[in-house]
């Protein structure tokens, strides 16, 4: 490393050329714009400068300066965490420590953690010693600071210093993390309940046992209920650390309790954290204890709670143990997802709808229809559009279990109202599932009942519907291919090319941009280049522009002879258009194509 | 993770909110809501009072007995979202809560020390309470009509009790702090985040009266209300009632000993000045704008810190904030000391001279207006040999640029006021505008020669670290 340091300080260090005081006045510059330019390209300025420059003459500036705006420290703290090189490498690497203990320490949060970010990135280019010497104290100051910024930001350092120091510094940074978790102020104590299960992984299990515990259990009763939502993610990972002998006695009474807490964004976090929980316990602390307390869960008094846990459904329900899965689901799940289609609330419907297709594959064939299929029609026929989308996007689930013949009575109802939903965003969820539905149904059933909808949609009055139609067709060709094309869709597309209306006629050559490519070489030459190049005429410029840019992106997939006879001379009369639009695209056209 | 709280807090975005159509009043007219705790849903047992005399109608010597009893009675606590349960005894709460606002009302020797612990009791019973999730994934506090709180008929009447109690000529906050504690006040705290307007206004009174009479408490409420802001300023952007708090520090802050703790210059530093950075500024900027003042007046010797606060956070894309802040501004300015306006007054027109050229013509008249102000005139006046050189380059410039005639004229105002002020300054500048500006770009210009050397150099180094060039 002496020698690439000399190397870098060397031939680029010159002072005449950038001298500190130049390149101090650009990150001193009034405007705050090119202040942050400056500190953007901090990096350009050390290498400028060279390792040891940077290092006796940039950072002590950098740290003497800190009060800028809140976008400048930001750049700085990032730029940091990756300047180890320009220091001259990890030997020096705590050189970077000053000023980034001081952006640890500002009020803006999103300056703090990006800090901390740095700060924990390059506690791994630290030696063993130089942690001790240099790193740990700097938790340490940080951890009894004055001011709560630094004691939050503290929080997050001490799972990166901890593996690699000795045991006694090890107690140390136990006792500092222990006072943190009872600080009086809620700040840091959330932030050190969100730290809790990651430092847990970084303990010897006995000090899990003894430490982590105790601060977990009272965290988890905190008076505040954003601290004990946090330790509830921590309990999730603690859990993970134990052994199976230990759970019950350690972490399931405080679990217990928060899955009943009386706040119910606590409960709220013990729903959304279900399945890693699951994880955790293992299936007998399953079976006997999240069966119930998912079921209350799913029965919880705000919708917030059962929408979380609705969500789980299909993973709780999967990750139960084999042997009494079906038995389980059946007797205590089953119930509580019933109830749920037709709760008073639609993002609890909607989080069921978006899962409850899964349990089919779980229960296989004969209970899905018996049990199953009756919800999945109530939900069909839901109120709220996008418990019915949801429903609609998962029948590959069904599919695959029975077929999906079962549901396409129910189903044609539901598409063709959503296709015609007043709101266009529904009408766009759901052209957006026509392919897949399309696959699943077969080609018969989609002639029949949902080609003309597809059509349709090429008139809707909102430009995004007809954009996502055109896309639409291209993928139905894609599965159902050029021949079915040709018969059913590319007719009524080409006819629209004669309609009064100028969208629509623009259409017709979306249309084709997006479909020559999949039905090749013969359709595009035979059916649809007659129609392009008529519509050169157009009285309208933005039909005759399109028409010049049809022609560009429809070109590779013409033959040269077509290219020059049919394609070349409409180009060059458009390319003298009186429209400088369409002169404009007829010229792209010609170079693009290579026809000039 | 913080966020994951707030995101907690929200419910999923439906597909019928996303339509950018329908207007957002629109929607939420259909709406006419309310709601109430989660832990009074879901019990389901009816509630069975046994009707008491009326304390009126007892001798004086069974009044404080029958008292403790009925506080007793009013612990129970009705689902309100149920509109159709336990309706005779809902009503005979209602009466006996009516009754008992009457009776400390104008009652003399009924507050035994035994009545206390109950009062306390009664009253956390109905009032503590989880809040229930905001209906409203999106709550506009501006324009949505908040959610009202169902059980109001009994609450309202809670809160009129205990106000009367702590205001009662009998009350002794010597035997209340045993029960009226930190735990209590903490919980009385968190309810300010009520979305309903009449229960923060009635929150208000409460720990207005508590801060009055219970000395011991003050620093603590002190201590929470700043973590509460702190926490709405860094972690959530989300909190009810930040004006009413800051309503009640407005006289908090009056009432300060002179010379002003560290403890209190800190809040303003890191706690008031940080508030101003919050998205939904504009409900609580008349507050806030007041605790400020309220400060300045008491130490003048905080105006450099607050003002280079306000520069420090000033807004850079929000329109409606900037002509907020130039507002709060000029009631700083309007008490502001010759001395410390000297401190500050580079930095401070610099930021008004940015704003007097605001392409938001709102933004450029409400600076503009500052030369309406007597008082700030007479201190421009005083100082125009530094402030002129700074606003010089902006009021020439839009006095030929601007789009809006109305600027234009008034900047063509301020002009003339300079002009009056300090003439021969004046012809100074106007003489060497243009080559200032020149060389202005010349600086321009170097700037950027030097970094694309810095740039060729770091393009160089790549190449010989890839091997590309030899070193």
């Amino acid at each position: 490393t002496k020698l690439d340091d000399s190397k870098m300080a060397g031939a680029e260090g010159d002072d005449s050329l950038y001298p500190i005081a130049v390149l101090i006045d650009e990150l001193r510059n009034e405007d705050v714009q090119l202040r942050l330019n400056s500190i953007k390209k901090l990096s350009t300025i050390a290498l400028a400068l060279g390792v040891e420059r940077t290092r006796t003459e940039l950072l002590p500036f950098l740290t003497d300066t800190i009060y800028d705006e809140d976008e400048v420290l930001l750049a700085l703290a990032e730029q940091l965490g990756s300047f180890t090189v320009l220091v001259g490498g990890p030997e020096f690497v705590h050189n970077l420590l000053p000023p980034l203990e001081s952006l640890a320490t500002v009020e803006e949060t999103v300056v703090r953690d990006k800090a901390v970010e740095s700060l924990r990135k390059i506690s791994q280019e630290h030696s063993p010693v130089d942690l001790e010497v240099h790193f740990v104290p700097l938790v340490k100051r940080l951890a009894s600071g004055d001011w709560f910024t630094s004691r939050t930001s503290a929080c997050g350092l001490f799972s990166v210093c901890y593996p690699r120091v000795s045991s006694t510094v090890k107690a140390e940074i136990r006792q500092h993390f222990r006072t943190l978790c009872s600080d009086d102020t809620p700040m840091v104590r959330r932030a050190a309940a969100s730290k809790l299960g990651e430092f847990a992984k970084v303990l010897e299990l006995d000090y899990v046992k003894s430490d982590i515990i105790p601060l977990f259990t009272a965290l988890a009763s905190d008076e505040q209920d954003s601290v004990r939502l946090l330790a509830v993610e921590a309990g999730v990972s603690i859990a993970t650390l134990l052994p199976q002998e230990d759970l019950e006695a350690l972490v399931m009474p405080t679990l217990r309790q928060a899955a009943e807490d009386k706040s119910w964004r606590v409960r709220y976090m013990v729903a959304d954290k279900f399945s890693e929980l699951q994880k955790a316990v293992g299936p007998e602390i399953t079976k006997t204890d999240l069966v119930p307390a998912f079921q209350n869960l799913l029965k919880d008094c705000e919708a917030e709670v059962r929408a979380a846990a609705a969500n789980k459904v299909k993973v709780f329900c999967e990750n139960l143990p084999e042997d009494s899965r079906e038995t389980i689901i059946m007797t205590h799940i089953l119930p509580c997802v019933k109830e749920l289609v037709s709760d008073t609330n639609q993002h609890v419907k909607s989080a069921l709808a978006s899962v409850i297709m899964g349990l089919s594959t779980i229960l296989g064939k004969d209970n899905t229809v018996e049990h199953l299929l009756p919800l999945f029609l109530v939900q069909l026929k839901d109120e709220c559009p996008e418990v019915r989308l949801n429903i609609i996007s998962n029948l590959d689930c069904v599919n695959e279990v029975i077929g999906i013949r079962q549901l396409s009575q129910s189903l044609l109802p539901a598409i063709v109202e959503l296709a015609e939903d007043a709101k266009w965003r529904v009408r766009l969820a759901i052209i957006e599932y026509m392919p897949l539905l399309a696959g699943q149904l077969g080609v018969e059933f989609f002639d029949e009942k949902l080609n003309s909808l597809c059509m349709a949609w090429l008139i809707d009055h909102v430009f995004a519907i007809r954009e996502a139609a055109t896309c639409n067709l291209m993928k139905l060709v894609e599965k159902f291919g050029a021949e079915w094309a040709q018969n059913t869709i590319v007719p009524k597309v080409l006819g629209m090319a004669n309609d009064s209306n100028y969208l629509h006629r623009m259409t017709t050559l979306f249309c084709i941009n997006a479909l020559s490519g999949v039905c090749g070489q013969e359709i595009t030459t035979k059916h649809m280049l007659p129609v392009v190049l008529k519509m050169s005429t157009d009285q309208v410029a933005n039909v005759r522009f399109n028409v010049a840019r049809c022609l560009q992106k429809i070109g590779p997939v013409l033959d040269s002879s077509a290219l020059q006879a049919e394609v070349k001379p409409v180009l060059e009369k458009l390319a003298t258009d009186q429209d400088m639009d369409v002169k404009y695209f007829a010229l792209e056209a010609i170079s693009v194509l290579a026809l000039a | 993770s913080a966020l994951a709280m707030s995101s907690a807090a929200t419910t999923p975005p439906s597909v019928d909110k996303v339509d950018g159509f329908s207007r957002k009043s629109v929607r939420k007219a259909k709406q006419k809501r309310s709601q109430s705790s989660s832990q009074f849903r879901s019990q389901g047992k009816p509630i069975e009072l046994t009707p008491l005399p009326l304390l009126k109608d007892v001798s004086a010597q069974e009044q404080p007995e029958l008292f403790l009893k009925k506080l007793q009675q009013c612990c129970a606590v009705f689902d309100f979202m149920d509109t159709l349960s336990d309706l005779k005894m809902k009503e005979y709460k209602r009466s006996t809560l009516n009754e008992l606002v009457d009776y400390v009302t104008v009652s003399r020797g009924y507050l035994t020390e035994q009545a206390y612990p109950e009062v306390v009791k009664m009253v956390s019973y109905n009032i503590f309470r989880t809040l229930p999730p905001s209906d409203s994934n999106e709550f506009d506090p501006e324009e949505d009509e908040p959610t009202l709180e169902a059980s109001w008929p009994h609450l309202q009447l809670v809160y009129e009790f205990f106000i009367r109690f702590l205001e009662s000529q009998e009350f002794q906050p010597s035997i209340a702090k045993k029960y009226i504690d930190q735990k209590f006040v903490l919980q009385l705290l968190e309810l300010f985040d009520s979305e309903d307007p009449r229960e923060r206004d009635y929150l208000k009174t409460v720990l207005h009266r508590i801060y009055g009479k219970f000395l011991g408490l003050r620093a603590f409420i002190r201590k929470q209300i700043n973590n509460i802001f702190l926490r709405f300023v860094y972690e959530t952007e989300h909190f009810n009632g930040v004006a009413e708090l800051l309503e009640i520090l407005g006289s908090i802050i009056n009432g300060f000993a002179l010379p002003l703790k560290a403890e209190h210059k800190q809040f303003l530093v890191k706690v008031l000045i940080p508030l101003h950075t919050v998205r939904s500024l504009s409900l609580f900027h008349a507050q806030l704008a007041y605790c400020i003042v309220q400060f300045l007046e008491k130490d003048p010797a905080l105006t450099e810190p607050v003002i280079r606060g306000l520069l420090k956070f000033w807004p850079k894309t929000c329109s409606q904030k900037e002509v907020m802040f130039l507002g709060e501004l000029e009631e700083i300015l309007d008490v502001i000391e010759p001395t410390q306006f000297v401190k500050i007054q580079e930095p401070l027109f610099k930021q008004i001279s940015k704003c007097v050229s605001s392409p938001h013509f709102q933004v450029a008249e409400r600076a503009l207006y500052y030369w309406n102000n007597e008082y700030i005139m007479s201190l421009i006046e005083e100082n125009s040999n530094v402030i002129l050189p700074i606003m010089f380059t902006s009021l020439y410039r839009i006095s030929k640029e601007h789009w809006n005639p109305a600027i234009v004229a008034l900047v063509y105002n301020v002009l003339k006021a300079f002009m009056e002020m300090n003439s021969t300054l004046f012809d100074e500048l106007t003489s060497t505008y243009k080559s200032d500006r020149q060389r202005e770009k010349k600086k321009e210009k170097e700037r950027e020669e030097l970094w694309k050397r810095l740039e060729d150099l770091e393009l160089k180094r790549s190449l010989q670290s890839d091997g590309i060039i030899p070193t």
